[in-house]
């Protein structure tokens, strides 16, 4: 009994004594057990030869993700579709509504889109078997129909060598300093989930009538959180107001001279989960794909070569980098986020006007 | 030549043969209806109704209430009007410049105006950031090392209103240069020495004469660029945002945001239909009494002015025109292609191929994304072109009883931007019986109803040219309607018919705004990965994709026009 939503039509169409015993239950079904990668499995996905993966985690990045993948298991290509998470999740559901199935794994920077897919039955119930051992139970959907991939981290920085280290804006009350206006790009909720997630976050603990301010400091938008960091570097703007903390890292491993800042308020958080759908045109090279993702060679290649933090138990954060339990952090409420969506999109855009 | 003609003719003739012509020529008609008005209509339901389904005023009242949408409408008509002053400004003496002197160089000039015109406007955008964004651009960075200038000044910000209007305009003059350059060509030499004979000088023949002759293609032109500048996605959909407004196609685009408001998208995509409807109908007022009937079998070389020593003068402010579609930002975009940081002058220490291995051996929707546009570019340039050839003859020769009607559906596309296309598109074949989403079809029927319009009006100005008195020749002596067609008037509009052909290709290269709201992961073209990797910022792999991209469209161009059989065309016919 994979679908919620069904089991519940099948319960009112059964006879008394049949619901009797399921309502004894707990009505939704229970995560499925976790599954090996065994050499069916590869030989199922290496038939099917291919796993869309439709993601907004940076193209440099994911790419390598897909690469690795492919490096491991010969024979199965991955084709990455990256765009901002907000524009994933409109995608497919223009694609659902329309009988186009064409994703097989989907990650999204919001998770209340997970809340969503899950309630219109779209998901597919799948752990790995590193899913069931090595992450925390919090991060988990109960019905193994998702769960945290990646932790990510939205911070704001600065540009090195266009603001000293200790001039820079240590909270988000600092950036409303006159000095920073026009000098500060930020990325946009109706396209990056990272973004959009943030901005509930910060109306909900800072408020909303901190954005009208912001607003007055002539800022910079682009779209997706990972293009900030970049345009830091290319020092078109000396502040970045949020971004992924990850592209950040990428750009100053690769020379570009920015560095983090944590907000002293806290910096919002953002969980991005995996998940695969139900309707996967290749679900044997999603599940192989999906218990790669989240494998420890995986998650460590995000940490070393992508900057990102991982749940995994097993795997270590790179040395230098400040431990994201050192770091205050605002608290994520995925459900929270899928209620106020549209009103949170309406008010961004009514102060920022764009 | 009617009818009633052909059919007391037909029977004299010894060998029975059937006439396709009707049936094909009611299906190109019905096929017509079915590609403009199918979307349009959709549209117009959808504007009038809410989300419910029932009817309603409601989103026109607040199209008209709301600021959010009645900035986006103002800025937007600021940025057309001037956009169309620009392009006429620089594209009118630029067109009688090459048409009408002896500047050197000409040809030249004419094949520069081309290349600006093959680049798509969202990459002249992206080219632009990385020359003039305030901080990191090149000509900013320049000018500072240049004066000593503070770190914050800058001399050009791109991320701004004027900014928005010069990208659209590198852009947009070429159809301007073309329309007025064209003109020229054709006004024949004869006009000209009749004004000589009776005394004219010089610059009083192209004062009185040969300036009034061409001045209805300059207002042609400048409606064209206003229309272009009002309905573009491209330059825009990369500019805007940074800049911190909204133009009415970015505004409708954000629209398709989760939740998607399609009652709003399709009420505000009408406003930008009733006035390029208004301009059209101004346009054939102003213009309607006057018949310019220039072109004749019989006709003088044009005259050209002789410049004597401005005409160093004149080659050099060419050029300088042309340094911003072509020059700098191909230079931008080769400069970041191989530098580490894309807005840094290329040096030892930073040059990298770092950008040209990740376009080709890591990111995944290069291969798929070439290959869609090769497949869509070819397809939509022959199916449009042949459209466009039947119809503007049915029109032309006036062949059935609704002709007039078939032209003003031909044309009807221009009103709507590509966008607003695309919503009417994916609300109609979305659902049965035409299940096109997700396949190269809704693809390939959006780029070909784009590109009619123009292609119509081409190929119907080329219809004109050609005197009906041999295509009747052909008729009297026993040939079908679709056998002239084939045999005579085609091969005698070869250059145009070939020019159509390069100008859909382009265009269908340039497209961005109706692909963006029909691709999916498997139907993705060049133009929607370039958008993408805009959206992360990823202007080196932008920047090698783009090369690619332009020199493919280059070589194409170029070989088309060297196949033997179709030698000498000139783009400037497009």
């Amino acid at each position: 009994m994979r679908d919620v939503r069904l089991s519940r039509r099948t319960i009112l169409k059964a006879s008394g004594a049949a619901a009797a015993s399921v309502f004894a239950a707990p009505l939704r079904a229970a995560a499925p057990e976790p599954t090996m990668v065994t050499p069916a499995l590869i030989e199922a996905a290496r038939k099917e030869g291919k796993v869309v993966y439709y993601t907004p985690i940076d193209l440099p990045v994911s790419e390598r993700i897909g690469k690795a993948f492919e490096a491991k298991y010969p024979g199965v290509s991955v084709r990455v579709e990256r765009t901002g998470a907000e524009r994933i999740f409109q995608r497919v559901g223009q694609e659902f509504a329309s009988n186009i199935r064409a994703v097989d794994v989907v990650n999204s920077s919001d998770a209340a889109h997970f809340i969503v897919w899950k309630r219109d039955g779209l998901l597919a119930p799948f752990v790995p078997e590193d899913l069931a051992k090595h992450y925390p139970a919090e991060q988990k959907d109960p019905d193994g129909m998702y769960a945290a991939f990646r932790v990510g981290l939205c911070v704001m920085g600065y540009n090195n060598r266009l603001v000293k280290a200790q001039d820079a804006p240590k909270s988000f009350a600092d950036v409303l300093d006159a000095k920073w206006a026009g000098k500060i790009v930020k990325g946009h909720p109706g396209f990056s989930g990272t973004i959009m997630t943030a901005t509930y976050e910060m109306s909900r603990d800072i408020g909303w009538d901190y954005f009208e301010k912001l607003a007055k400091q002539r800022v910079m938008h682009v779209q997706s959180a990972s293009d900030p960091p970049k345009k830091l570097a290319l020092g078109e703007r000396a502040i970045m107001f949020d971004g992924n903390e990850y592209v950040l890292f990428q750009v100053r491993d690769s020379g570009g001279a920015v560095e983090p800042i944590y907000p002293t308020e806290g910096t919002p958080l953002v969980l991005s989960p995996n998940a695969i759908f139900k309707t996967a045109p290749n679900p044997n090279a999603a599940r192989l794909f999906q218990s790669f993702c989240f494998s420890a060679e995986c998650q460590q290649l995000m940490v070393d070569f992508g900057g990102m933090r991982s749940l995994h138990a097993e795997v270590k954060d790179r040395a230098g980098r400040r431990p994201l339990s050192d770091i205050k952090t605002l608290k994520e409420d995925a459900a929270a986020v899928e209620k106020l969506g549209e009103e949170i999109r309406a008010r961004y855009t009514k102060i920022f006007r764009v | 030549m009617n009818l009633t003609l052909v059919v007391s003719v037909s029977p004299l003739r010894p060998t029975f043969r059937l006439d396709l012509s009707w049936p094909i020529l009611l299906l190109f008609s019905a096929a017509l209806c079915l590609l403009i008005l199918l979307p349009l209509s959709w549209l117009v339901y959808y504007s009038l109704h809410d989300r419910a389904g029932g009817f309603t005023l409601a989103n026109f009242e607040q199209l008209v209430t709301d600021p959010i949408f009645l900035d986006p409408l103002l800025t937007t008509v600021i940025l057309a009007t001037s956009s169309a002053v620009i392009c006429c400004v620089v594209a009118a003496p630029m067109g009688w410049l090459v048409a009408r002197t002896d500047m050197p160089l000409r040809g030249t000039v004419r094949a520069l105006v081309t290349a600006s015109f093959v680049t798509p406007p969202f990459l002249g955008a992206v080219a632009w950031e990385l020359l003039a964004a305030p901080n990191s651009g090149l000509l900013n960075k320049a000018f500072r090392a240049a004066t000593g200038a503070e770190p914050d000044d800058y001399l050009f910000n791109i991320y701004s209103l004027p900014g928005l209007i010069f990208v659209i305009s590198c852009y947009t003059f070429p159809y301007v240069f073309v329309l007025v350059a064209n003109a020229l060509d054709r006004i024949p030499g004869d006009l000209e020495d009749a004004s000589s004979i009776l005394g004219g000088g010089a610059w009083t023949t192209a004062l009185r004469v040969t300036i009034p002759l061409a001045l209805p293609a300059v207002l042609a032109g400048a409606l064209v660029a206003f229309l272009q500048a009002m309905t573009l996605f491209g330059s825009p959909a990369i500019l805007a945002l940074p800049a911190g407004f909204h133009t009415m196609t970015t505004k409708i685009w954000s629209l398709f945001q989760y939740p998607p408001k399609l009652e709003l998208a399709a009420a505000a995509s009408l406003p930008l239909l009733v006035l390029t409807v208004a301009l059209l109908r101004a346009e054939s007022f102003i213009l309607g009494r006057r018949g310019y009937s220039v072109v004749g079998g019989r006709q003088g070389d044009p005259r050209r002015v002789p410049l004597g020593r401005w005409k160093w003068v004149a080659v050099a402010a060419a050029f300088v025109v042309l340094l911003n579609p072509v020059f700098l930002p191909y230079g931008a975009l080769l400069n970041a292609a191989f530098s580490r940081v894309p807005s840094e002058f290329v040096t030892l220490d930073n040059v990298t191929l770092h950008n040209i291995e990740f376009v080709f051996f890591e990111l995944s929707a290069t291969g798929i994304a070439f290959k869609n546009t090769l497949i869509l570019c070819t397809s939509a340039a022959t199916i449009g072109t042949v459209m466009a050839v039947v119809i503007a003859y049915m029109t032309s020769r006036k062949a059935i009883a609704w002709h007039k009607a078939l032209g003003f559906l031909a044309t009807a596309p221009v009103a709507v931007p590509g966008i607003v296309l695309g919503v009417g598109l994916f609300l109609t074949y979305t659902r049965p019986p035409f299940v096109l989403y997700g396949t190269l079809w809704i693809l390939l029927i959006a780029f070909v109803t784009i590109a009619l319009p123009a292609a119509y009006q081409q190929l119907q100005s080329a219809f004109r040219v050609v005197n009906p008195d041999l295509e009747e020749a052909s008729r009297i002596l026993g040939a079908t309607r679709l056998g002239t067609l084939g045999r005579i008037t085609a091969p005698l509009l070869r250059t145009s018919v070939i020019a159509t052909w390069c100008f859909i290709f382009v265009g269908v290269i340039r497209e961005l705004s109706a692909a963006i709201m029909l691709f999916t992961s498997e139907t993705k073209v060049i133009s929607v990965l370039i958008f993408d990797l805009n959206e992360s910022g990823d202007l080196g792999a932008i920047a090698v994709i783009g090369i690619l991209m332009l020199v493919f469209t280059f070589a194409v161009v170029v070989l088309i026009n060297r196949i033997p059989g179709f030698g000498g065309v000139r783009l400037r016919n497009t």
